[in-house]
């Protein structure tokens, strides 16, 4: 999707606002939406690529001019009412007023062996990688209306394979619910005068999945 | 304040909105400071809300209906066949238009403002102006236009004209069939502003 | 500059809202305030290209969450306080605390019909030949200044064809920045909805580009 979050290149957003000592929360609420999301998380049955795609759903006036944990409160309302956890009149109210969901909520004795795992998204590939280290691919211009990990200032772009990380979740069949589907993923180098057409020696690099990609 | 296209404010009586104060705070000091004169913005506004709007757009049409020979030169020279109907000035100082045939049906937008014919069309309306038309209008122009209740056949290309420069388009829509020896003043009746943007159709009879 | 301003190709932005028999204005300021934008542009202190990149210069936030006259309201302002035509101090209080600047031009109400009937052509007269013919193919620019362009991101490295030639006309690019007009060919190029967005559709979108934008297609 050319949402409002696939802000790179744009321009006229200002300098970067950097803070001495910057706390970790900067309000009591971000806190609170931050567990709330991780704990909600472990029972929404979501993946974290839907969490994605519901926080890039808000309009995008809004999107720029909200923070981000009020992403995330956007994305957990969208969320608990798409998987039937809450209404919105209960959100809105605080209050249930239909039965909860039987699920099993995180306990506080489980969430440092949960934040602590050990996860992955490398899954077993089911066909060879197409691409080496060291080929030339050049990037597909695609602009799926759904959730995609490829940003708009890569498309249609040449660059060079210089890694591979075997298959991993793909994010534009998982965002959807249309199960994890793995394929291939690279790290893939683009000259930054390729990607801005003016004079640089600096690189870009981006993780992409096999199925943005074709030969050179 | 974020606008919704129905949203009003209470403008009347003593309650001005923020936005309604501000505005008359910088009208009184571009006055006072004699950059303005108040009475031509009088002028100004009675011009585009009274004078001119898509009215002179459909005679534009009608004519090209009615008037092979008008048609050709609106083809060859817009600019000057339009202004020998009178329609002249500001932000249509170059006009081209656009005949709708059946192989293609021509659609305008400005992705990059809300360049817009103001001397046929008069001023667009909100919804050209808004985010949702000038992002979408140039990537999925046919559910923009089934929004609008058009449905182009995959056989006809959709032509859609982003006003990047001072060139204004106007859509010639398609003449409706039954119309044969009907008058210019009937034809443009026939004419709606939307069919000259490209987001509708002229009118059956 | 890759600013607010250029849309084309967004998503997210929801559905487009026509309104029936929809009122020229839509609250009481907005004719004063459209007024005011036309009559200042008429005192000759900046080009259009100015006042189109003033607005392209708001913040995204202000941009993407006004009303159009709201977002032309707030780039006036801007414009007359970087000209010092006022101080925002002024624009707060609505009064004249230092003496006006002089300007080219004040338009009175005699004056507006001529004005607005003349308009303000843009063709030049030329001193090179167009490069490109009506067929050839051309390529766009991948080019991302940081000052005012008309040659949108969602157009800009692919291949067109040139459907019209329309002469020298002003180029934005210079005169935005107040570099003077320095005409340039100016040329509608189609480019197919395949090419731009990678779509199986028999579609196409026309952009008017002028000539510095574009390089041969081989």
């Amino acid at each position: 999707m050319n949402g409002a979050h696939d802000c790179g290149g744009m321009m006229g957003f200002g300098p970067v606002a950097r803070e001495e000592n910057e706390p970790v929360f900067h309000a009591p609420w971000e806190a609170r939406m931050f567990a709330l999301m991780s704990a909600v998380g472990d029972v929404g049955g979501w993946t974290l690529d839907e969490d994605r795609s519901a926080c890039e759903s808000m309009r995008p006036g809004d999107y720029i001019n909200t923070s981000y944990y009020e992403h995330w409160l956007h994305g957990a309302e969208t969320l608990l009412q798409k998987h039937g956890l809450a209404t919105l009149d209960e959100i809105r109210s605080g209050r249930a007023a239909t039965p909860a969901r039987p699920v099993t909520p995180t306990s506080a004795a489980a969430v440092w062996p949960a934040v602590t795992a050990h996860g992955s998204y490398q899954r077993k590939a089911s066909v060879p990688a197409r691409f080496r280290p060291g080929d030339m691919i050049r990037t597909r211009n695609i602009h799926p209306e759904t959730h995609t990990r490829l940003p708009r200032y890569l498309r249609g772009q040449v660059g060079e394979v210089i890694a591979s990380h075997g298959a991993h979740v793909f994010p534009d069949s998982n965002a959807r619910g249309g199960g994890e589907n793995p394929q291939w993923l690279y790290t893939i180098r683009f000259k930054a005068s390729d990607i801005w057409g003016r004079e640089s020696r600096d690189l870009i690099h981006a993780d992409l999945w096999e199925p943005y990609l074709e030969a050179r | 304040m974020p606008h919704d296209g129905h949203h009003h404010d209470h403008d009347e009586g003593s309650e001005l909105s923020p936005l309604a104060l501000r505005v008359k705070a910088l009208e009184s000091l571009l006055v006072e400071k004699g950059y303005v004169d108040p009475e031509a913005l009088d002028v100004l506004i009675d011009t585009y809300e009274t004078k001119i709007g898509p009215r002179n757009g459909a005679r534009v049409v009608a004519k090209a209906w009615a008037d092979p020979e008008f048609a050709g030169w609106l083809k060859r020279d817009a600019t000057a066949a339009i202004a020998s109907l009178g329609y002249t000035g500001r932000q249509g100082e170059h006009m081209v238009a656009l005949f709708n045939t059946p192989e293609t049906h021509n659609m305008v937008v400005c992705t990059l403002c809300s360049c817009y014919p103001w001397p046929v069309l008069g001023l667009p309306p909100v919804w050209y102006k808004a985010m949702p038309y000038r992002s979408r209008a140039v990537i999925e122009p046919r559910q923009v236009l089934s929004e609008f209740g058009v449905s182009v056949p995959e056989t006809r290309e959709v032509r859609v004209w982003d006003s990047t420069a001072e060139v204004r388009y106007l859509v010639i829509p398609e003449r409706p069939a039954g119309t044969e020896g009907w008058s210019e003043e009937q034809l443009a009746e026939l004419v709606t502003r939307d069919s000259m943007i490209g987001t509708g159709l002229a009118k059956q009879p | 500059m890759n600013g607010p301003h250029d849309m084309g190709g967004f998503q997210g932005f929801g559905p487009v809202m026509p309104e029936a028999d929809e009122p020229v204005w839509h609250h009481d300021w907005e004719p004063r305030a459209f007024a005011l934008v036309l009559a200042m542009g008429m005192t000759g202190s900046w080009n259009i290209d100015q006042a189109r990149h003033a607005r392209e210069r708001l913040a995204p936030v202000s941009y993407w969450s006004s009303s159009y006259y709201e977002m032309r309201h707030y780039a006036l302002v801007l414009q007359l306080i970087e000209l010092g035509l006022i101080t925002a101090m002024e624009e707060e209080t609505g009064r004249q605390a230092v003496l006006p600047k002089p300007v080219k031009r004040v338009a009175t109400a005699e004056m507006i019909p001529a004005i607005l009937s003349s308009g303000s052509p843009y063709g030049r007269p030329s001193n090179t030949a167009a490069a490109f013919g009506v067929g050839e193919k051309v390529r766009t620019l991948n080019i991302n200044p940081a000052g005012h362009t008309r040659l949108p991101r969602y157009a800009r490295g692919h291949v067109g064809e040139i459907v019209t030639i329309h002469g020298c006309h002003a180029f934005p690019d210079s005169n935005a920045k107040g570099e003077g007009e320095d005409p340039q060919w100016l040329y509608t190029v189609r480019f197919t909805a395949k090419e731009l967005w990678g779509k199986d559709a028999p579609d196409s979108v026309c952009l008017d580009l002028w000539e510095p934008y574009l390089e041969v297609f081989t």
